[in-house]
């Protein structure tokens, strides 16, 4: 089955890929990092029913043991989000990818692509494939954003469509990795290789965040892994997220935004090794 | 209060007004006389429908002493020169922006400035030697022309070509953030390079500048080249419009009893009257007014009398029809958010539509003896009324509705129209996502399309251009260099302008 569950579409995005694009957020991941910025976005409901009791309007109700929402009930305060005990949301519709295909047909003449994001996105590789396969008939330019703990060296199908993948390297450093997504980073590296080859990686994204993570290292490992194909012309970008404390959980609530200086600094290091394309947001 | 009362009272108050600059004071005390003198005679009937807010003159005056649009043929000026002002065609890139900037002096409009400065990048592209001087050169240009036309509904139209010029301009526009000009890009995504579109883009989400005309569409409007004049005017090169006068289609609902009302009695009235209120206008213009007689723009050619037209102006239809559908015990039906009451509009639009093509006029030739009619984007002292066939501030729906909305009555508009939409500032970073917006647009059948970003000093009113911190400046009560200030502040105050829903993209 290809139904997937999806936390959010957003119909116009100018910051997820090339030019206007509509992008789907899916629910669901096998990373659980510290600064997550949607930590909403990890879990899937168990249909434990702890969000019901809370919900002051009324939008989410028990029904034979699943939780149900409804969207024109609700009001938008997130405490069925605060009250979760798996960092997952009652506000997610399962979808069929003929539905999604159906919106993109709907917002065609605007966009010229589409991202799926996530979450995981690489966790709903059958609906992702089959949602790229209607875009493609329409034209529309299609990337992932995933966080690389795929192996897509072994999946063709997918890469057929793709076009590319805007993948997170969010520690090069083994332990530091581990510390903070709970996750071994071997595969992402590997994605991080494999994609650059495969002419199929359209920028790289490292979120800094000063004192916690090897940040610089991080930036000099994975310019030195894409520098030869910097200097043979591939286009390749690179974003610096600053680490943010917007979203994320009590325990990262008091880390500090890396300043401007350090920004300069990691974006220097991605310069100076041929990077055609580096973004500080 | 007796006439010579009224004339003190209506001096007085410009003569003691501290938040006026000279020129303004100036031009408002020569709008005086107008008021009180009748230089032609409105038809039977006018004055009532001017005074119930149906019809409205637009504050032209009734002895004009010259056309309210002039579009004047700016190439064949510096290809021969002008004899009047004694200039000769210029040889290079310095003396075609001094004859430019001369001749602009004596081109007037309804408001005294020229509303039309040419295609820009045309002109100056063939005198550009040395890109370094002509950054230099253009640069100061655009800085005289702020400085010196103290009004933003003066317009310089670019492409659809990049070309250097056009480059230079916006990159100039891009760092001086002036109001005026006001600019538009002759849009046709088959033509304009998508990096010549991003750099417009760029622009707008800096000075909410260039707008987006839809050159494939527009370029068949009149059997001659068409410019694009103060606020999104779409007019013959040449020529120009003779006058606007409009119609308030939400006044026009109040009078009516039921839609059937409306469409066979209220506007079959209101758009004879306003028709045979142009005419009288214009012959007075022709016949007895100076300016087609004499002026030496007309003489040498730089306008023709069989190159304008008449403007047949439209407000309110968003309020027309949810008053009609109050009307019918539907106010649950709103313009834009039901199909009913969209389907409602369609029919409202299509009876105008076929009321003013019914009208001939003697002096409309160059389109097709019909007045154009034209979405008009109100007046500072509107309230409750959204410009042309817009969806309310406040009302507006998701953006590509919305956009597909505005693309299905664009089309009545063959004079004009147009949508604006804030967006947030992250769409800074890519402004190639706002020129995707634009090509789906015009897909959809928009014609014009501005935008601007939300934290823009310079942002647009309704049509026009204005910086926020001059609003801020006149509401203390100073004076402001610019006159479209003091409309924009009307406008912020009366309209909310400034509570637009802002996109996030």
């Amino acid at each position: 089955m290809s139904a997937a569950p999806v936390n959010r579409i957003i119909p116009y995005s100018s910051v997820d890929g090339p030019g206007n694009r509509t992008v789907f957020f899916f629910q669901g991941c096998n990373f659980n990092c510290g600064y997550c910025h949607n930590p909403e976005t990890i879990g899937l409901c168990s249909n434990c029913g702890a969000c019901v009791s809370v919900c002051p309007t009324g939008a989410i109700r028990m029904e034979d043991g699943v939780v149900r929402y409804r969207r024109e009930v609700c009001c938008g305060c997130d405490a069925c989000l605060c009250a979760c005990p798996r960092s997952a949301s009652p506000k997610v519709d399962w979808m069929e990818p003929e539905e999604g295909i159906e919106l993109l047909r709907q917002y065609r003449p605007f966009i010229r692509g589409v991202t799926v994001s996530g979450g995981e996105c690489t966790l709903r590789r059958a609906f992702v494939i089959r949602l790229f396969e209607g875009a493609k008939e329409m034209g529309l330019h299609t990337l992932m954003d995933s966080n690389g703990n795929y192996d897509f060296s072994a999946d063709e199908p997918l890469l057929r469509v793709c076009d590319g993948v805007m993948l997170d390297v969010k520690c090069v450093n083994a332990k530091a990795h581990r510390a903070l997504t709970g996750r071994e980073n071997d595969l992402v590296l590997k994605s991080l290789s494999f994609l650059a080859s495969a002419g199929k990686l359209e920028e790289v994204r490292t979120v800094v965040v000063p004192d916690l993570l090897p940040n610089e290292d991080t930036v000099r490992r994975v310019c030195e892994k894409l520098s030869p194909h910097w200097r043979q012309g591939a286009r390749i970008g690179y974003k610096l997220i600053r680490f943010r404390p917007l979203g994320v959980r009590a325990n990262y609530r008091s880390v500090a935004v890396p300043d401007m200086q350090t920004m300069d600094a990691l974006s220097r290091i991605a310069l100076d090794a041929g990077c055609p394309r580096v973004l500080v947001v | 209060m007796s006439l010579q009362q009224e004339i003190y009272e209506s001096t007085m108050r410009i003569a003691t007004d501290t938040s006026l600059t000279h020129e303004q004071a100036m031009m408002n005390l020569s709008k005086i006389p107008g008021q009180f003198v009748y230089g032609f005679t409105p038809p039977e009937g006018y004055d009532r429908l001017l005074a119930s807010g149906v019809l409205s003159d637009l504050g032209e005056g009734y002895a004009p002493i010259c056309p309210r649009y002039l579009l004047p043929d700016y190439e064949l000026f510096l290809e021969k020169g002008c004899r009047f002002l004694r200039i000769d065609p210029p040889k290079d890139l310095f003396e075609a922006i001094e004859a430019l900037k001369m001749f602009y002096r004596h081109v007037p409009s309804i408001t005294n400035f020229p509303v039309y400065l040419g295609r820009l990048d045309r002109l100056l592209q063939p005198f550009i030697r040395d890109e370094e001087q002509a950054r230099y050169l253009i640069r100061h240009f655009l800085t005289f022309l702020d400085r010196t036309i103290s009004d933003s509904y003066a317009h310089a139209n670019i492409g659809p070509e990049a070309t250097l010029a056009g480059e230079i301009l916006l990159d100039c526009d891009y760092e001086l953030q002036n109001a005026t000009p006001s600019i538009t890009l002759l849009y046709d995504p088959e033509i304009t390079p998508d990096a010549f579109a991003a750099r417009c883009a760029r622009n707008d989400l800096a000075c909410a500048k260039p707008s987006f005309a839809n050159d494939r569409v527009y370029r068949q409007a009149y059997r001659v080249p068409y410019g694009v004049a103060s606020c999104y005017n779409v007019l013959p090169v040449g020529g120009g419009a003779f006058t606007l006068a409009r119609l308030n289609l939400k006044a026009a609902a109040d009078q009516a009893k039921d839609i059937e009302d409306l469409l066979e009695r209220v506007l079959p009235e209101a758009v004879r009257l306003n028709c045979a209120f142009m005419d009288a206008k214009i012959a007075f213009l022709i016949e007895k007014s100076l300016f087609f007689k004499a002026n030496f723009l007309v003489q040498e050619g730089f306008l023709r009398l069989d190159r304008f037209t008449g403007m047949f102006g439209v407000v309110g239809l968003a309020e027309c029809v949810n008053r009609l559908e109050a009307l019918s015990g539907r106010a649950d039906l709103r313009y834009g958010h039901s199909g009913e009451a969209d389907a409602l509009a369609h029919r409202v639009m299509r009876r105008l539509t076929e009321l003013v093509n019914a009208y001939q006029s003697p002096y409309c030739a160059v389109s097709g003896g019909r007045f154009s009619l034209h979405a008009q984007v109100g007046l500072d002292t509107d309230i409750g009324v959204s410009s042309g066939a817009r969806i309310p501030i406040g009302d507006e729906i998701a953006l590509y509705e919305h956009l597909r909305h505005a693309g299905q009555f664009h089309p009545y508009f063959h004079s004009g129209v147009g949508d604006i939409f804030p967006f947030e500032v992250t769409a800074k970073k890519n402004p190639e996502s706002l020129v995707d917006i634009v090509k789906g647009a015009f897909s959809v059948g928009m014609r014009y399309f501005s935008a601007y970003a939300d934290d823009s000093d310079v942002i647009r009113i309704t049509g026009y251009l204005v910086k926020k911190s001059d609003i801020e400046k006149l509401a203390r009560g100073e004076a402001v260099q610019q006159d479209n200030v003091i409309w924009g502040l009307g406008e912020v105050r009366n309209s909310h302008i400034l509570e637009r829903k802002v996109r996030s993209l």
